[in-house]
């Protein structure tokens, strides 16, 4: 169990680590490093859904938090991206306490009615507060990470660097899930009564997964904030909470390397879709970007019909399928033979 | 005198209309397998709820070795050493066999968030030592085989010994069984009895509801027989078996 996911790790290392050498296009670089971003919020959250069992439907808005952290302070005082990345995690998990607790003490689904507030609310002040967050223009000419004198100012550079933040908060997750605490989510996911009975506090669980899931989409932001280095409140909005809760529900939200495939997926989904447009036309078909929302709908609804523990456990079934095969007519050979 | 683990003081639980429980005094002496017998709807499960935490009482005490429990949360009174399995089965399906006790080591260990997020688990002592003492009550109740398969893939028989196996990893003073043997066949309801004689054996105290009277009547110390929320009679089995007002509970009038 353990062991097979730094298999995983290792062959997803060498994976990512090929993406560059085989797109020529920095374009095409750069939505990867979008998708990093994703990814890193999407491990946090797959903790919060798979496993604690809750929906958030604010997580972008704790994206926002430390993008909006990380661009102020660095923009109007020129402190260090390190520290200001360091602020917005803090200020997040302020907030992931102040909207957590009252939430998440009582049971049942309290929290993505919290959420949903929270994340409207901030996006309403991320678009007012013109004099922080520069209102609806946003903030301009964030600067670009230093990384012990490297600058991070190329879309190659910055693929390296952010994925490398992807491996190691997918190694704290896989960690954290193989643990003593990672056994106690599993045992609330199975059975909170019974997880009770056993000592184990599932509030306090819940509210520690929250906090922890809210660090991994700030840092998200904060990433993201110094590599774009314009930052206005539009992608932290409601409808991109809803898009990683999909990107998790899609790749299987029991396992952390589902939140990995579904973010990968769905944040190279549109380029993919907008690549085929030509194709959609000599069907007859005007594919418009509008159409997006439609496609990722269908893709939910089939996942949620067809393939519930997402596209991972969809892979894991068709594997063990297939090793079964492969044994049942080995011992057939044996046995003829 | 034998010393009380467990008393119930005046009890009592309403359900809007419904009186589950009737100002109820009972006490458990420590050492011993006090069970509690009523026809279905008696208010048993709504007792142990009760104790465990899972329901507050209306009114009255449960005093825990002299100490009331009543405001406590489900896990706080599990750390003071109440253990339970329920009714209705309740395994982690999703875990194997061998996790199902670890996780029952929740209270003997101590990692948190933190370290568990930072030090890989095959760095950790402590995720040994729990393996370790897992195996150990694996062990106890005989079912080292069955290790690493899938704890919801079990027959009911051996789901039922898992939930006694991950409460006794605990390591409680109390543990209290709701209804062990329903939907178990002779065999496996001999082998409940045995197990819950060694565990008593061990030094555990155990509170038993069950609708088998071979079994109640073979493991028990004393009896306490519950009807309409109200203890109508207590005593040693014996002394329960000849007893006019349990006799007309229990074949109505
Ligand atoms: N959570 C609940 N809400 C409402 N009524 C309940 C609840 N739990 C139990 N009851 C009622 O309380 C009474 C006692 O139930 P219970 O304790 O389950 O009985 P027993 O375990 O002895 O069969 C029954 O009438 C049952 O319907
Ligand atoms: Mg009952």
């Amino acid at each position: 169990m353990v062991i097979r996911d730094y298999i995983f790790l290792g062959i997803f290392l060498l994976v990512m680590a090929c993406v560059p050498l085989l797109l020529k296009n920095d374009y095409y670089i750069s939505i990867f490093v979008f998708a990093s971003f994703n990814c890193l919020a999407c491990i946090g959250l797959s903790l919060l859904l798979g496993y604690a069992g809750q929906i958030s439907l604010g997580h972008a808005a704790f994206i926002g938090i430390g993008a909006y952290t990380s661009g102020y302070l660095t923009t109007q005082f020129a402190w260090s991206p390190w520290i200001t990345m360091f602020i917005g995690v803090v200020i997040s998990i302020i907030i992931a306490i102040a909207v957590g607790v009252p939430s998440l003490k009582l049971r049942g689904h309290y929290l993505a009615m919290a959420t949903l507030g929270f994340g409207a609310i901030l996006y309403i002040v991320a678009v007012a507060a013109v004099d922080i967050t520069g209102g609806p223009a946003g903030l301009n000419n964030i600067p670009p990470l230093n990384l012990f004198g490297l600058i991070l100012d190329s879309d190659k550079k910055f693929f390296f660097f952010s994925w490398s933040v992807v491996v190691i908060g997918l190694l704290f997750a896989l960690n954290l899930i193989n643990s003593r605490v990672g056994r106690g989510l599993r045992a609330l996911h199975g059975s909170e009564d019974a997880a009770n009975s056993i000592g184990i506090n599932t509030s306090s669980y819940k509210i520690q997964i929250f906090i922890f899931s809210a660090v991994f989409s700030s840092i998200a932001g904060s990433l993201y904030a110094h590599y774009v280095t314009y930052i206005d409140p539009g992608p932290f909005g409601i409808m991109h909470s809803v898009l990683l809760m999909t990107m998790v529900a899609v790749g299987g939200m029991h396992k952390i390397w589902g939140a990995v495939i579904g973010s990968l997926l769905l944040s190279l989904l549109p380029e993919f879709l907008s690549f085929s447009t030509g194709y959609f036309k000599t069907f007859g078909i005007e594919y418009k970007p509008d159409y997006d929302t439609l496609v990722y709908g269908i893709i939910l609804l089939s996942i949620m019909l067809f393939l519930p523990e997402g596209l991972y456990g969809g892979f894991s079934s068709a594997f063990r399928a297939v090793k079964n095969i492969v044994k049942r007519n080995g011992k057939k050979a044996k046995s003829s033979s | 005198m034998v010393e009380t683990i467990l008393e119930y003081q005046e009890l009592q639980k309403n359900f809007g209309g419904v009186v589950a429980v009737n100002k109820l005094n009972m006490t458990v002496d420590i050492g011993s397998i006090t069970s509690i017998i009523g026809p279905n709807g008696a208010g048993k499960t709504t007792i142990f709820n009760l104790t465990t935490g899972f329901l507050s009482p209306t009114a009255g005490n449960i005093k825990f070795f002299g100490n009331s429990i009543n405001q406590l949360k489900p896990h706080n009174i599990a750390s003071l050493g109440i253990a339970r399995t329920f009714q209705n089965v309740q395994v982690f399906d999703n875990m194997s066999v061998l996790e199902n006790i670890m996780v029952g080591r929740h209270l003997r260990s101590k990692s948190g968030i933190l370290s568990s997020t930072i030090i890989p688990p095959f760095l950790r002592k402590e995720e040994k030592h729990i393996k370790r003492e897992a195996e150990k009550w694996l062990e106890f109740i005989g079912m080292a085989d069955d290790s690493q398969i899938s704890a919801g893939s079990l027959p009911l028989g051996k789901q039922r010994m898992l939930e006694i196996a991950r409460a006794l990893a605990m390591e409680p003073k109390l543990i209290l069984f709701d209804e062990p043997a329903s939907g178990l066949n002779a065999r496996e309801t001999l082998a409940i009895g045995e197990l819950i004689g060694k565990i008593k054996e061990s030094g555990v105290t155990v509170v038993l509801v069950e609708h088998d009277m071979e079994l109640i009547m073979d493991i028990s110390d004393i009896v306490a027989v519950i009807n309409f929320g109200t203890r109508i009679a207590m005593g040693t089995p014996a002394e329960i078996q000849i007893n006019e007002d349990v006799i007309t509970a229990y074949l109505g009038d």
